[in-house]
């Protein structure tokens, strides 16, 4: 981090700044997928200016449905299009969205197997200096306690624009954790996607760091960091945390002996709660978790919040030295 | 107006079926009797438009049980109007059996939403009638709803938007029998006065005896707008409307109607028979 300035996220590790914000490129996607699909409908809590879904009720005002600030009939609206054969997107942010329509989204989404996308903008700390009520570092946990419901975690506009597409396909209902800000390019101009496939998008056989969303950036310039220590990590672009790309978590367990997570959530019922889970049981390695320490935020700069609460570079390339040592 | 002596047998034979479904199995006999009747106008009274040999046909009426706990009851009325076998019923409760406890959408045939937290019915409603704007079909979703469940906020927060979005395909029975699980609802959390916060939504509104067949048949034909006239041909603006049924907790067994414990407690067996023969002798209602 440089001053605390965005620009400063993957710098280390040669990654082009990204000059569209996460928001804007799901709100392009969105629209691209709408003028491609009839039957998608966006159910908005009246956040469509600030989640990108504005984009559809600019150019398919039919299809989209201002829901006003009551998430829990929102949900259930949703549910009822979905039961009628449309695919719905119901956009919020995840704080409001998985906190006021918890039971909706368990109920009349999960327990009954409808088709549904949920999309939470400005996710994690992104909402910065609007302080901890509108952030949302709960929401994987809060998403993956729902059994079914799969949980994308895109890192940059293009594995945005192909999260969206790939969401659409999916048979089950989906989540899509989008955030506010720009993030820098780890994918060129189209991205990997594959629902439930882990994107290597560093080699190494130290160790691997298995990160999602702004993490993997950020976890792209730690193992840029420990190249020049001679630690060599792998590093996986873990887009999808349901359904978790088991075999790409053994993989790495059995090649590199160690595993980092990091994730902008907290550590409890996060996505390193989850690989752990997988660790321990097909190829027990040591392990580190980096994330949030059972604690909400203050009110600052996002990457002012992520240096207190220990998401950067350094924080990772830490927990990845004591992972490697740990080894012998 | 359809032949109501008929019609009363098949209330009597539905409150059996809820009596041997619970009586096993356990549920919520009592919140079941109090919407017999209405269920009864509704599938058999002329008002749903349904194929029971094609249950999901996109241009059926939709019937949403919002009020998850009468699931025997849907279960009974289903069989009743021909979805499946009468003896499907006795698989309720029963491991790998689709008659859930509370209804599960799509396991079992008529089974239209997933049920047993309360407050989601009228939302997942609402969001049926405006698929169907969409798609140009002309079904109309009668959501039945308890009394009690009107206290959770999501309700309203569906009766505002159904105002907004005009959607007069859009049909809320209440259930009203004045009790809550715990007690009478005007002690425990008042409603009143619940027509007139209908009305101020921006609902149409009507009451009726909820058991009295005939005036439940009138009341919805009433309300429910006809195939296809649009909006402007009916005159006045379009708005949802929703029947306040005044109705009895355990109607039809005397000592069911006198205690509001049997919200969920089935009926010993010495009480089942004497549920029977006073729900045999029901005519007089």
């Amino acid at each position: 981090m440089v001053n605390g300035k965005m620009t400063a996220l993957g710098g280390r590790a040669g990654l082009k700044p990204g000059e569209t914000q996460l928001r804007k490129a799901f709100g392009d996607a969105l629209l691209e997928l709408a003028q491609a699909n009839p039957r998608v409908v966006v159910l908005d809590g009246d956040l469509g200016n600030s989640t990108g879904s504005h984009t559809v009720r600019q150019a398919f005002p039919e299809r989209f449905f201002n829901m006003g600030i009551a998430e829990a009939n929102l949900v259930g609206v949703g549910a009822g299009f979905a039961a009628c054969g449309y695919l719905p997107f119901i956009t919020s942010f995840p704080s409001f969205l998985f906190c006021n329509a918890f039971d909706q989204i368990r109920l009349s989404i999960a327990v009954s197997g409808l088709k549904a996308v949920l999309v939470g903008s400005h996710s994690g700390l992104s909402t910065g200096r609007e302080g901890p009520s509108p952030m949302s570092i709960e929401d994987f946990a809060l998403a993956g306690g729902l059994p079914s419901l799969s949980i994308l975690v895109p890192c940059d506009a293009a594995s945005m624009r192909r999260a969206v597409f790939a969401a659409a396909e999916y048979p089950g209902p989906v989540y899509i954790r989008s955030s506010r800000e720009p993030l820098p390019h780890v994918y060129d101009v189209d991205a990997p996607f594959t629902i439930g496939v882990a994107n290597r998008v560093r080699e190494g056989c130290d160790v691997t760091i298995i990160a999602c969303g702004i993490m993997v950036p950020v976890s792209l310039d730690a193992a840029a960091m420990l190249a020049g220590e001679g630690i060599e990590a792998r590093v996986l672009d873990m887009h999808t945390l349901r359904p978790l790309d088991t075999e790409a978590i053994t993989k790495a367990a059995i090649e590199t002996g160690a595993i980092v997570t990091a994730e902008e959530h907290l550590l409890q019922g996060g996505m390193g709660a989850n690989v752990a889970r997988i660790v321990t049981t097909t190829h027990p390695v040591p392990m580190r978790t980096v994330g949030i320490q059972d604690r909400y935020a203050g009110s600052a700069s996002p990457f002012e919040l992520m240096e207190d609460l220990g998401l950067t570079p350094d924080d990772v390339a830490a927990a990845t030295r004591e992972a490697v040592a740990a080894k012998r | 107006m359809p032949d109501l002596h008929e019609l009363g047998d098949l209330t009597r034979r539905m409150r059996y079926d809820v009596l041997d479904m619970t009586g096993k199995w356990g549920g919520h006999p009592s919140s079941c009797f109090s919407a017999v009747e209405i269920v009864t106008a509704l599938f058999f009274g002329g008002i749903l438009r349904y194929r029971p040999d094609d249950p999901w046909w996109p241009e059926r009426d939709r019937f949403i049980l919002s009020k998850g706990h009468a699931a025997p009851l849907l279960y009974s009325v289903l069989v009743r109007a021909g979805y499946a076998p009468v003896e499907d019923l006795q698989r309720f409760r029963q491991r790998g059996s689709g008659l859930h406890g509370h209804p599960i959408q799509g396991t079992f045939p008529g089974v239209e939403m997933t049920s047993g937290s309360l407050g989601q019915g009228l939302s997942f409603g609402l969001g049926q009638v405006l698929a169907g704007r969409l798609s140009s079909l002309d079904y109309r979703v009668f959501v039945l709803m308890g009394d009690g469940e009107c206290e959770e906020g999501q309700v309203w927060e569906a009766a505002m938007a159904a105002a907004h979005y005009r959607a007069d395909r859009l049909i809320a029975i209440v259930d009203h029998n004045k009790y809550q699980q715990t007690g009478p609802i005007s002690r425990e959390m008042s409603l009143a006065p619940l027509a007139n916060k209908w009305r101020e939504f921006g609902w149409n509104v009507a009451e009726a005896d909820g058991h009295d067949l005939g005036a439940v048949i009138a009341a919805l034909r009433g309300m429910a707008p006809t195939p296809n006239p649009s909006p402007e041909h009916r005159g006045g603006e379009p708005r949802p409307s929703v029947l306040i049924a005044h109705t009895i907790k355990g109607k039809g067994v005397s000592f069911m109607e006198a205690d509001y414990t049997f919200h969920g407690r089935p009926l010993a067996p010495e009480q089942d028979v004497r549920a029977r023969a006073e729900i045999a002798r029901g005519d007089e209602w």
